[in-house]
């Protein structure tokens, strides 16, 4: 008998039995509803216990990268501290502000959770994994990512704190400067495949045909990489909470579970695209071929998911925040461009791929050395030609007058 | 397929009843004087680094955010076109892709414009 054919490997065939066993036994709806209800629950089963070991995870990596070590007291390797803190913020006092809106202010953390969870709703665990595999999974993902931004701003404005209202401000236009780059990555991904459902992406993927998209797509997942840093708000373009700047950015005035609910709907978001990531350009749910047979699909999907976060930890470690007019500079003079020019060239691919007598596997080397070449030729000219003008203190007409640097410009 | 959008509804009622029962049992353990409710005007204040409170918060703002949003309803618009263009592609094939060069022209166009009129730089 093979491990395969259990149901642990194929999670999804519990569904499937579920399923059939209810149209035969029971009312017709509830074959519909009870297998949506129960994915509904095994979603849950993974994000919760996942962001109490996310957070660990986080302080504990942060700590190591700064030379501390961390929180090591409660429980074994201070393990439990996450569930600790989930117990504080559950019983600490919810203080409201006197001048705050409040029911936009009471609403904004349940708003920003809402679509937090709803993203997973298409993401493909496993081959029969999905908790709805729409036939626009793509389209829905980028549409329901993009309204976590209404939360921030709801917060933001009905605090009536300035800093969290600069916060909600910065957060609209470094979200929507974001957002553009960030679909107009995808739009390579959706040329190779030829389909929005991210199932039929993945399939795509698999060893047969293509090989995962990053061999053929680099530019476009390093672009993906920093606008989704952008989008959920990781350190080297967080404006948004810039804690030097802005005390705790949208929810300075929060506490409690308030403050609780906007930390969970940050890092489910992060761990979404983590999983956004692995399903479009590492190939999913699948694994390395001769070990594929040992560890079931969603194992492999979820342990890229916790790479990919690692990676978030080791980019927030290492690299300092950039400046508003930085961040917004880099956003429309070079990730847009760049974008729309790795659509181009991908159309070009696609084309002389349907139309070639090579080896599929020849074909696709070529394609990848070209297109890895062509990524670190476009970074290197673009930024080159585009440089932002350096400015030292001496070329400052006012630092010259007075002979000394003048108070920074406020650029909120 | 239909039937696959009323799951992300069952999600959707999951993901509201989620936070809503969060803040309701911190509520409740307000209710039972586990977690303590002790308002006082100072608490109760805004935060300004411990300074009081200076003059309205809503006030006018930087007219930056309003050019922004203006090339943002642009470029979103393009990228609603790309996303059924990009799945129709290879049945549409060179005629496609020319189309969709003298699309992204266009546009380019309107970006390079906003570019030499200053409208990208953050001052």
């Amino acid at each position: 008998m093979d491990w395969r054919d259990f149901y642990i490997y194929h999670l999804g065939k519990v569904n499937e039995s579920v399923r059939s066993w209810l149209s035969a036994h029971a009312a017709g709806w509830t074959a519909y509803v009870v297998p949506a209800i129960l994915g509904a629950i095994l979603l849950l089963v993974f994000l919760l216990p996942s962001q109490l070991m996310v957070v660990w995870i986080e302080r504990r990596l942060i700590a190591r990268f700064q030379i501390r070590r961390g929180p090591n007291r409660v429980g074994p390797w201070g393990l439990l501290q996450s569930i600790v803190d989930a117990i504080k913020l559950l019983s600490k006092e919810a203080i409201m502000p006197r001048y705050a809106d409040k029911w936009p202010y009471l609403a904004a953390p349940v708003v920003g959770f809402i679509p937090a969870i709803l993203v997973y709703a298409v993401i493909p665990f496993g081959p029969d994994l999905a908790f709805a595999d729409l036939n626009i999974g793509l389209l829905y993902l980028v549409a329901i990512g993009s309204y976590s931004v209404i939360s921030v701003f709801m917060a933001g404005w009905a605090s009536s704190n300035k800093y969290a209202l600069i916060s909600a401000m910065r957060s609209v236009a470094v979200l929507v400067s974001y957002e553009i780059p960030n679909v107009l990555a995808l739009v390579g991904v959706i040329l190779l495949a030829g389909s929005l459902s991210l199932t039929d992406i993945v399939r795509a993927q698999s060893s047969g045909s293509f090989t995962w998209f990053i061999t053929v797509q680099p530019l476009a997942f390093l672009i993906f990489f920093i606008t989704a840093s952008a989008e959920v708000n990781r350190t080297p373009v967080d404006l948004i909470e810039a804690e030097q700047e802005i005390v705790a950015g949208h929810h300075t005035e929060y506490s409690g579970m308030k403050f609780g609910l906007f930390y969970v709907a940050e890092y489910t978001s992060i761990l979404a695209a983590c999983a956004v990531m692995s399903t479009l350009f590492f190939g999913g749910w699948h694994g390395i071929p001769w070990l594929e047979r040992y560890i079931p699909p969603w194992i492999w999907f979820i342990a890229k998911i916790y790479i990919f976060f690692a990676v978030f930890i080791w980019t927030r470690a290492t690299l300092p925040r950039l400046r508003i007019d930085q961040l917004m500079a880099f956003a429309w003079k070079f990730l847009i461009p760049l974008s729309l020019l790795n659509i181009l060239v991908t159309a070009v691919e696609v084309l002389l791929i349907d139309n070639t007598t090579l080896a599929p596997a020849v074909w696709m080397t070529l394609l990848a050395v070209v297109n890895y070449a062509l990524a670190a030729l476009l970074i290197v000219a673009w930024s080159r030609a585009f440089r932002m003008p350096r400015r030292r203190s001496a070329d400052i007409p006012e630092v010259r007058r007075l002979g000394a640097l003048p108070a920074e410009t406020p650029s909120y | 397929m239909l039937g696959q959008f009323g799951y992300v509804g069952i999600l959707l009622i999951v993901a509201i009843l989620f936070p809503l029962g969060a803040i309701v049992t911190s509520w409740l353990l307000g209710k039972i004087r586990i977690r303590p409710a002790a308002p006082d005007p100072v608490k109760e204040d805004v935060y300004e680094c411990g300074v009081p409170t200076e003059g309205p918060t809503w006030v006018q703002f930087n007219f930056r955010y309003y050019y922004l949003a203006l090339l943002f309803v642009i470029f979103d618009i393009e990228t609603v076109f790309l996303f059924p263009w990009a799945v129709a592609f290879r049945k549409l094939a060179v005629f496609g892709l020319v189309e969709m060069i003298v699309f992204i022209a266009i546009l380019v166009v309107g970006l390079v414009y906003a570019w030499k009129q200053d409208a990208l730089e953050w001052r």
